[in-house]
């Protein structure tokens, strides 16, 4: 990377995540002055144009693609129309030790002043918690589920193509042909969708003028600007600024310029979940390159430049700051935007492309925490792509990750979407499978499997606190045959999940009817179409997710009563309760005979692996198909980010012979260090799921560097990818490390800062991790040479 | 708390041969190409002093024990029919402390399979094979040890159209290769010490029957990957090298060596089997020797690869 890339990294790096109140000042004021006769839809575009009109502007010395969401690098906002932080939650904040927030005295005060008082019993939060049932609160306390929504808003989504087509005043064209057709004397939602429209109107509006304020700003800064090489660049950025997003995009600056703007107009307006990405960001750009090339307006080093100015941007944004349960189940600054890289065409052709090695190079070359970034792999991708990846995955990097394309498009497909909207979707955060530009994939929450199966042998009471979570389905002592058991377990699910949803569909029109959209509503069909929000069900698809959690746990859990309790009667079902009652003090051989002499999910076994298929069934029938508030209906995922490390706190003893407190498994992967076959033998296992019935799954397998050192390791571990995919697995992605190393970073913290892992989904600082994550990583079992 | 027995039974098959098997590996990715199943048969007409599989030299099944796995609950004491005598010599290996152990400490290593079931393990990885031109490779111990077992599961990889290679010493009767080459599609083959009486002190066995194997199976045109372990101060002379080298420009038909490095990996099996390791003190040959042997060997006109 050239001098201004490798500065403007280290700029990156060495801000320190903030909390800035300049969001929270500004809405304040907003709301305390806002005429209530106003729609909400109108009150909440005022809002948002109020604080695109008023917040500093900031470009950052040496940049080409401008704008932050803050007042500077990782100065973060908050949004206290969802959760209002109290002056204990910013010192939590300021003190904690894995991913504080920098919070000065001045922001407590005007906290304290202003933002506080007014806020305090107004949240989203507040009004969350007050309508739950007993039912739900109790399952929440103990850890049964968690709350996506308390603290942030539903996201989850993605852009496809359009605002490399048609600019902000186009989109304000289609909106104003959506209200001339407004029928008043039908319809008798007219005018709410009026109402909608017009504050998507003024939300188009206000991201003008915010690229406008950038446009003066950086004349204003090419006037005193004494380099002539940098004036230079400030009267382009100017004249990017006044060109996009008012107009599309005329060439690949301009494109990356729109996507930016854009991308900030989400993440302000509110703190939607993933932030929000570009989708296929290679295919976007591609003809952009083309032409840039062609015209001799671009060179390929110029266009590297730009894009890696683009990814220091992603990384000025660390997620919003998170406190409690949220906090624990997302415990780190990445914001999941994730930068997708190949797949197919709309027409299903090949959708490498020059940039998406381009792409690839600027990710092997940044390093950065932020964006995250995916390959989309389908079989009609060549081979170079996945091994240009591999290459990068080498360098122990745990970026890209790496998704099954074609088995994506027959989820989508499967879930109803047209062919060519599901050939131009793909997946983003995690592991979640969506239609770009199409669609809302809401995740609402985790849901804690092997809390279920404790339910179940404690007769629906939570042994940690005595409360009664789920029903009485019978003591677990008299249970005579494993169909006992699986029965009381099926029907604990049966309720826990009907009290998630119960919760689920008034939050989902919390957020419909308080907190609209307007500006999100603009990017994605039909929002403007249908004149509804986001939030209400604007989007062409509505898709409502829980995340299911720690599937090897509770399958290595039931095999484990199946297998020595009904089939070998090698202990009874009253020795394994009292033993995980004391959770296995004095029966450390009984807690050997189920770690050691048990079958694992995860080793090719048809035993454990059957019991896996069983778990998925019921949890598929428990959710899938239940309609949501939106006009669509509810799919399952798999996928834990860090919440199995949380879940797992208050999960007391299990029978796969884990003790009380120690973290579950993590997404589809095996039990930790329960795989004793090596890798393929864990694809194999992981493969016998339906992974085409689910949005999304997460395998992560951790690799050895030696098993890379080579090109013969880098062909076997394409080919390994090839033959997962090949049995429709869903995604997989490769920590290359060695414990050494991690245990040295984990004694020298600071001499690692730069060593990111990847888990669970999305790559993190190892040193950043909690030191029972980091443990954890550790001891996953390694698959050397052979 | 019962024993328990948690080895798969298998369908009696009366017709075939059975054999003993102490180990199958899968993503074994430097035993031939592509991704491949390792099976490891065992009994060894050698006993290398660097061998890194000393639980696959005797043709018995014999016990592992693992201390760092024993939480010393004394199962194992109780069920022992020599009175909890443990050590080697007494053991009459008729495996109850290993039913009984909770902890998995205690391992059989070596247990008869029949070829259905062996099929069955390597049918579990197809799709690998498929996708990466792999396949199957016997290793040992000596799989030439069991020629007809050897034989027949040769024979039913090639009818279900699996690649099959066998990783040989060389030390078997003729005949052994005359059985299985119609069904090898590679032979890995190792040479080890072309001086016989070092040889004889570091294997155990004279290296003339393993010589005229090789050339005897190059003569007949049959698909060969010469392997030569590089042990420092045994085997990683430039004597030893350039006389490997001569033989194997000799053979013609033979182009492709690859040098193994000596790693201590192992060691610590010895322990567990209460047996002597007996080069503790030998390091691993540096990159650059072994850069250094391989530029030597090629200088014959022969491929060489370092590692598998």
């Amino acid at each position: 990377m050239n001098a201004r890339v490798t500065r403007l990294r280290e700029q990156s790096l060495r801000a320190v995540p903030s909390i800035s109140a300049e969001r929270a000042l500004l809405l304040t004021d907003f709301y305390a002055q806002v005429d209530r006769l106003l729609s909400i839809p109108v009150q909440r575009a005022l809002a948002f144009q109020h604080i695109l009109q008023s917040k500093a502007i900031c470009i950052n010395d040496g940049e080409l693609i401008v704008g932050e969401r803050g007042p500077a690098p990782k100065a973060t906002p908050t949004y206290p129309e969802i959760c209002c932080h109290t002056a204990e939650d910013l010192d939590i904040l300021n003190t904690r030790e894995k991913t504080p927030f920098h919070v000065s005295s001045d922001v407590r005060r005007q906290y304290e002043d202003r933002v506080i008082p007014f806020w305090q019993r107004q949240t989203m939060r507040e009004r969350i918690f007050e309508l739950m049932t007993c039912e739900w609160k109790a399952a929440y306390e103990t850890g049964v589920f968690t709350e996506f929504m308390e603290q942030r808003a539903p996201g989850h989504t993605v852009l496809d193509d359009k605002i490399y087509r048609r600019g902000m005043l186009d989109l304000i064209g289609d909106i104003q042909a959506a209200r001339d057709g407004l029928d008043f004397l039908q319809d008798p939602a007219a005018y709410e969708k009026q109402e909608q429209l017009k504050a998507m109107t003024m939300a188009a509006d206000a991201l003008i003028c915010f690229a406008n304020r950038h446009a003066e700003k950086a004349r204003e800064l090419g006037a005193r600007e004494p380099d002539p090489q940098r004036k230079a660049e400030l009267d382009r950025i100017a004249r990017v600024c006044s060109h996009v997003p008012a107009h599309a995009p005329r060439d690949f600056w301009e494109s990356l310029q729109m996507y930016w703007f854009v991308h900030l107009g989400v993440i302000i307006e509110l703190n939607p979940w993933d932030a929000f990405n570009p989708g296929r960001l290679d295919q976007h750009l591609y003809p952009f390159y083309q032409q840039g090339l062609a015209d001799g307006t671009l060179t390929r080093e110029q266009a590297t430049e730009l894009l890696q100015c683009f990814w220091i941007k992603f990384n000025n944004h660390p997620a919003p700051s998170k406190v409690g349960v949220t906090a624990q189940e997302s415990g780190t600054y990445t914001d999941f935007a994730t930068i997708n890289t190949g797949g197919l065409r709309p027409d299903g052709a090949d959708g490498v492309n020059e940039v998406t090695y381009l792409i690839l190079d600027v990710i092997e070359e940044m390093r950065l925490l932020q964006p995250g970034s995916n390959l989309q792999l389908s079989k009609k991708n060549p081979d170079r792509f996945l091994k240009r990846a591999a290459r990068i995955i080498r360098t122990g990097f745990g970026q890209p990750s790496i998704f099954n394309a074609d088995v994506v498009v027959q989820q989508l497909i499967r879930q109803g979407k047209s062919v060519e909207d599901a050939r131009n979707g793909g997946t983003s955060g995690c592991i979640e499978t969506g239609a770009f530009g199409k669609e809302n994939y809401n995740l609402t929450g985790y849901f804690n499997l092997p809390k279920v199966l404790e339910l179940a042998l404690n007769n629906g009471l939570d042994p940690r606190t005595g409360l009664r979570v789920g029903p009485p389905t019978g003591e677990a002592s008299s249970f005579g045959s494993y169909a006992a058991v699986w029965d009381a377990f099926v029907r604990q699910l049966c309720f826990l999940i009907d009290t998630k949803v119960r919760g689920n569909n008034i939050i989902e029109r919390l957020y419909a009817t308080y907190l609209p959209v307007p500006f999100l509503s603009l990017l994605i069909d039909d929002c403007t179409r249908n004149g509804l929000d986001y939030h209400a069900g604007g989007a062409r698809y509505n898709t409502t997710y829980i995340q299911g959690v720690g599937l090897g746990t509770i399958t290595d859990s039931l095999t484990a009563i199946r297998y020595h309790v009904f089939d070998h009667g090698t202990i009874t079902m009253a020795h394994l309760l009292q033993a995980l009652a004391g959770d296995f003090r004095d029966n450390e051989p009984l807690r050997q005979l189920l770690l050691h002499r048990t079958p694992k999910y995860g080793n090719d076994e048809a035993y454990p692996d059957a019991v896996m298929q069983e778990v998925f069934e019921a949890y598929y029938q428990a959710i899938h198909g239940r309609p949501n508030t939106k006009g669509g209906h509810y799919e399952i995922n798999w996928l834990p980010t860090t919440v199995h490390i949380y879940f797992g706190s208050v999960t007391g003893a299990l029978p796969d012979g884990r003790r009380g407190g120690e973290p579950l498994s993590e997404g589809v992967s095996p039990v930790q260090g329960a795989d004793r076959n090596g890798p393929t033998a864990v694809i194999k296992s992981v493969a016998k799921m339906d992974h085409v019935r689910t949005g999304g799954t997460l395998l992560n397998q951790k690799l050895t560097p030696q098993l890379l050192s080579d090109e013969v390791g880098i062909d076997r571990l394409a080919q390994l990818v090839r033959s997962y995919f090949k049995l429709d697995g869903h995604h997989i992605q490769f920590n290359v490390v060695d414990a050494a190393t991690l245990r040295a970073a984990q004694r020298e913290p600071d001499k690692y800062r730069d060593l990111i892992v990847r888990v669970a989904g999305y790559s993190d600082y190892f040193c950043d991790l909690g030191e029972t994550l980091q443990n954890e990583i550790i001891s996953r079992t390694e698959h050397p040479v052979i | 708390m019962k024993a328990i027995d948690c080895g798969r039974r298998a369908a009696p098959e009366p017709s075939a041969p059975r054999g003993l098997v102490f180990d199958i590996k899968r993503y074994a990715i430097h035993d031939g190409p592509g991704i491949r199943t390792t099976i490891y048969l065992k009994g060894c007409p050698l006993e290398c002093a660097w061998c890194h599989n000393p639980e696959g030299q005797l043709g018995v099944p014999e016990i592992i024990f693992w201390t760092g796995r024993c939480i010393q609950c004394g199962a194992c004491l109780e069920v022992c029919p020599e009175d909890g005598d443990l050590d080697a010599a007494h053991c009459r290996r008729c495996g109850r402390c290993v039913q009984i152990c909770p902890a998995g400490a205690r391992e059989m290593a070596g247990r008869w399979m029949g070829v259905r079931e062996v099929m069955a393990e390597i049918g579990q990885d197809r799709v690998f094979y498929d996708s990466s031109a792999g396949g199957v490779t016997f290793s040992g111990g000596e799989p030439l040890q069991q020629p007809e077992f050897l034989a027949a599961l040769l024979r039913a990889c090639q009818e279900e159209e699996i690649h099959t290679a066998v990783d040989t010493c060389g030390f078997a009767a003729p005949s052994a290769f005359d059985q299985v080459s119609p069904d090898t599609d590679l032979f890995l083959y190792d040479l080890k010490l072309m001086d016989d009486a070092a040889h004889r002190h570091y294997t155990g066995v004279s290296n003339r029957l393993i010589l005229e194997n090789l050339r005897r199976l190059a003569h007949r045109g049959a698909a060969v990957t010469v392997r030569v372990p590089v042990i420092p101060g045994i085997s990683d002379d430039a004597g030893n090298l350039d006389a490997i080298g001569r033989f194997v420009a000799s053979l013609g038909a033979v182009n492709q060596v690859d040098l193994l490095p000596y790693h201590r990996m192992a060691a610590d099996k010895y322990g567990r089997l209460h047996r002597k390791y007996r080069i503790p003190a030998t390091e691993p040959p540096s990159t650059e020797r072994m850069e250094q042997l391989a530029e030597g060997l090629r200088q014959w006109g022969i491929a060489v690869t370092i590692g598998g």
